[in-house]
């Protein structure tokens, strides 16, 4: 008997829930831009400069000892942390004042300095970005998140109608957002690897609704006479078993790597763990509902016979 | 869809083989690769430095220090040319660098025009239909002379830097005898270079810091030492930190440069201390010679990046051509200043702005961790997908397989690099393959509901599902594009894995899968699907 995640032929009112879920909705997209307000995102030397050092020692360091240590150096405020276990430390530099070079003189005087006071010590990682590079990375990265939204917009409304480009961005900034928010809540820190699982969280979070958004296309051509509402309460029920199964595949997959994967990866994964969860929520709650806030009509249907048989061609 | 003519069959299946043959060479040994005949695949997909360790660096070059060096090239023009006049030499005076130009007096009126013709003659453009890198005009002043680079040739000044900047570093960095570095330019003043393997980052880093610009040039002895106390040197003299501490008055005019240095070695002086030999070419030798003839008697000092190493006294003329640098050298600083002078100098000043090393230790645990958290992964999402989807299950596991061992092959051939971000986007590639195959089993389930036969809901499965999979999918290959188009370092790696997985989960996980089903229904002829 094969497993089944959802039970056949589920009926649920997910529009019932809309306001429910738009309130929700709202909250978390408010409390998270709050906590990003507040707290702010903990940058990586990707974007505000300076440099991270991953030391590790031969016997667990007395933390004060280290940071008096390193404060003697006479670099600048030093933020200690530790990485995976207790005898490897993650040294964070800010950004030493003068010209662009000056960042690499940082590096060498604290590894001299270590290497005297601490048998054994190695650096195992090394990363130091000056400002202008950082400024530049913050740029790209704006840039990519910035144009992929825009793209998926234009895309979403090409091959759909606006209203669905809408009611999918507007989700999508939902998903990008609380993922900040956690961010900002843990202080776990944000670097260009983070941006990169932001933009796979957009892509996934966009599966989930183009899949939506295919079904009910499908169906307001197949029951012209049902009204609006039952028939994307239909199509997300019919797609439910596809939405929460794809999604607990890949969190299958996310956490054997959160847990036994590379110390490097954890916040990549986190945030992938969490996007998955979020976008899979606004998949099932928001971006179809609002459709009908925004206003689809029956009659789409009959301007979308022609465009969608193209597109069977296609597939 | 049961329907699979003969040629599809055959051309799946041979892009298949030919991704699996390109992927094989990553199995092998080094000696087993060594046996593969020459025209097969052998290129192992290289690891990025995040996993096998070492270090890479961005360097930057400021413009203004070569639009300053192409001026300083002028100025040595324009005295050569003026002197070299036809008519004996043109006398030229307030000879000066202010705001990007350069400018002069000539005193005698008549000869004004003259002036201007030889310098336009000697910057003439070597290229036909190239613009001029130099302008020369007169000012309002009478008499003044003034020349300017062209917008046009400080970018060619910046390009011919930059191109000979990568030359330096390549032959510095081979002087260390690390193994296949990468240095490439960036942008228009960037270079990155990338060292596999190197523990320690420090000694590249020095080594690409210096400009190394060794410079012979003549003591001014009649200096005053009182003007010169309060920092004021005479006319075409230039005062300089010596490296024994204090300073040097030196005559503005280098003797001879190290351009026409042709070897350098470590090697120990009278008192058996390590110092630096070095030896010039044939017009460098007669240019020393000269020089050391003429000034027999009189200090010179050595300069190394405006820093004065030695001012020892020309006690007779060195003829050789050749000679040794000493200045309290270890044999390491001595080795390091040869391999600084055999590689040449650096036409431009270069910063580290920055800088990623990843110990080799921790790049292998790194390695060791991501391959047993894919292992789990993969596992945990075969045994989800056999477990629902039974017999479809089964298939799209042997199709996520083959998807795995296709991206690898591909980007071994094409020569990308693995790295750390790249290692989740296959992660997630599995993720999109296994959505397709879920939306297609998904689809078969509802059409099964509505009480299809086996052979209807397949092909309504296939087709219904098709569509949304490339709807979906050609959204995340734009997302793919713009990743890789505008992010950087880890965001590119993650952004090519990405592109191509998605391309080969869409071939595995519908054409691969489909013919497999379609093969089974049509041999099997099953009365009822169990799915």
């Amino acid at each position: 008997m094969p497993l089944k995640l959802v039970p056949d032929n589920t009926n649920i009112g997910f529009v019932k829930l809309r306001f429910i879920a738009f309130a929700l909705t709202l909250a978390l997209t408010i409390g998270a831009a709050g906590l990003l307000a507040v707290r702010g995102l903990n940058l990586g030397v990707d974007f505000v400069g300076g440099l991270t050092m991953q030391v590790e020692f031969a016997e667990p360091p007395a933390l004060d000892t280290l940071r008096a240590r390193v404060d003697r150096v006479g670099v600048g405020d030093s933020n200690l942390q530790e990485f995976g276990n207790d005898r490897t430390i993650l040294i964070r530099l800010p950004l030493p004042e003068g010209e662009e070079g000056a960042v690499q003189r940082v590096v060498s005087k604290v590894r001299t300095a270590l290497e005297a006071d601490y048998k054994g010590v190695k650096f195992s990682r090394v990363e130091s970005v000056s400002g202008k590079v950082s400024n530049e990375l913050i740029k790209d990265g704006l840039w990519a998140v910035g144009l992929s939204m825009l793209f998926v917009a234009l895309f979403t409304w090409f091959r759909f109608e606006w209203y669905f480009g809408v009611s999918t961005v507007v989700a999508l900034v939902h998903d990008v957002v609380v993922t900040l928010g956690f961010f900002a809540l843990t202080r776990l820190e944000f670097d260009l690897n983070i941006v990169a699982a932001v933009l796979t969280i957009i892509g996934y979070s966009l599966n989930d609704k183009v899949v939506i958004d295919d079904r009910i296309r499908e169906n307001l051509r197949k029951y012209r006479q049902m009204d609006i509402k039952g028939i994307i309460d239909l199509s997300v029920n019919e797609t439910l078993p596809r939405t929460v199964m794809t999604s607990v595949t890949l969190l299958a997959a996310l956490v054997a790597l959160l847990f036994l994967g590379p110390e490097v990866i954890f916040g990549f994964t986190a945030a992938m763990v969490l996007g998955i969860v979020v976008g899979t929520y606004s998949s099932i709650f928001v971006s179809s509902s609002l459709l009908i806030s925004l206003g689809v009509k029956q009659r789409a249907a009959g301007t979308e016979d022609a465009r969608a048989k193209g597109a069977e061609r296609i597939g | 869809m049961l329907d699979f003519p003969k040629w599809k069959t055959w051309s799946m299946w041979a892009t298949v083989v030919l991704c699996l043959l390109l992927a094989l060479p990553n199995a092998l040994e080094p000696s087993q690769l060594a046996m593969i005949p020459d025209g097969l695949p052998k290129s192992q997909l290289p690891l990025g430095l995040d996993l096998r360790g070492g270090s890479h660096l961005m360097l930057e070059a400021t413009p203004q220090d070569v639009e300053k060096a192409k001026l300083e090239t002028l100025e040595d023009t324009v005295r050569g040319e003026l002197r070299a006049a036809d008519g004996g030499a043109i006398a030229a005076t307030d000879l000066s660098l202010n705001g990007g130009r350069l400018s002069f007096t000539v005193a005698d009126a008549t000869r004004l025009d003259q002036a201007i013709a030889i310098l336009n003659k000697a910057t003439a453009p070597l290229g036909v239909g190239t613009s001029r890198e130099v302008e020369i005009s007169r000012s309002s002043l009478p008499g003044q002379v003034i020349v300017t680079p062209t917008s046009a040739g400080i970018a060619a000044a910046i390009d011919g830097a930059m191109a000979q900047a990568v030359e330096v570093i390549r032959k510095r960095i081979d002087e260390l005898g690390t193994r296949e570095p990468t240095i490439v330019r960036q942008g228009k003043t960037r270079i990155v270079v990338q060292v596999p393997g190197l523990q320690d980052p420090e000694a590249l880093k020095q080594l690409l810091g210096k400009t190394a610009k060794l410079e012979f040039k003549l003591v001014d002895t009649a200096a005053d030492a009182e003007e010169v106390a309060q920092g004021r040197a005479p006319p075409g003299s230039q005062i300089l930190p010596s490296q024994e501490g204090g300073q040097v008055v030196v005559k503005r005019r280098a003797i001879i440069t190290g351009d026409q240095l042709v070897d350098s070695q470590v090697t120990t002086d009278q008192n058996g201390a390590p110092a630096v030999s070095f030896r010039f070419d044939s017009t460098g030798g007669r240019r020393f010679a000269q020089a050391t003839t003429e000034n027999v008697g009189k200090p010179f000092a050595i300069l190394l990046d405006g820093m004065v190493i030695s001012a020892p006294n020309i006690n007779e003329p060195i003829l050789g051509g050749s000679g040794i640098i000493q200045g309290n050298y270890t044999v390491q600083t001595a080795n390091d200043l040869a391999i600084l002078l055999r590689s040449g100098k650096l036409p431009v000043e270069l910063k580290v702005v920055e800088e990623r090393t990843v110990g080799p230790d921790l790049g292998a645990d790194s390695i060791k961790a991501g391959i047993i958290a894919s292992i789990v992964s993969v596992l945990a999402v075969a045994l989800l997908m056999i477990m629902t989807y039974g017999r479809f299950g089964v298939y799209s596991v042997i199709a996520l397989t083959i998807n795995v061992l296709m991206i690898l092959g591909i980007m071994s051939a094409a020569g990308f690099t693995l790295t750390l971000p790249g290692i989740a986007g296959m992660v997630l590639t599995i993720g999109a393959a296994v959505d397709a195959n879920v939306l297609i089993n998904e689809r078969i389930r509802e059409e099964q509901r509505k009480g299809r036969g086996v052979v209807t809901s397949v092909e309504t499965g296939f087709k219904e599902a098709s569509r949304t999979i490339w709807d979906a999918n050609s959204l995340n290959i734009i997302v793919a594009i713009i990743m890789f188009l505008f992010g950087s370092g880890p965001i590119k790696g993650f952004a090519v894995v990405l592109s191509i997985g998605i391309a080969t989960s869409v071939f595995t996980a519908v054409t691969i899968v489909r013919w497999m089903v379609a093969r089974w229904l049509t041999s099997a002829r099953p009365a009822t699907l169990s799915i």
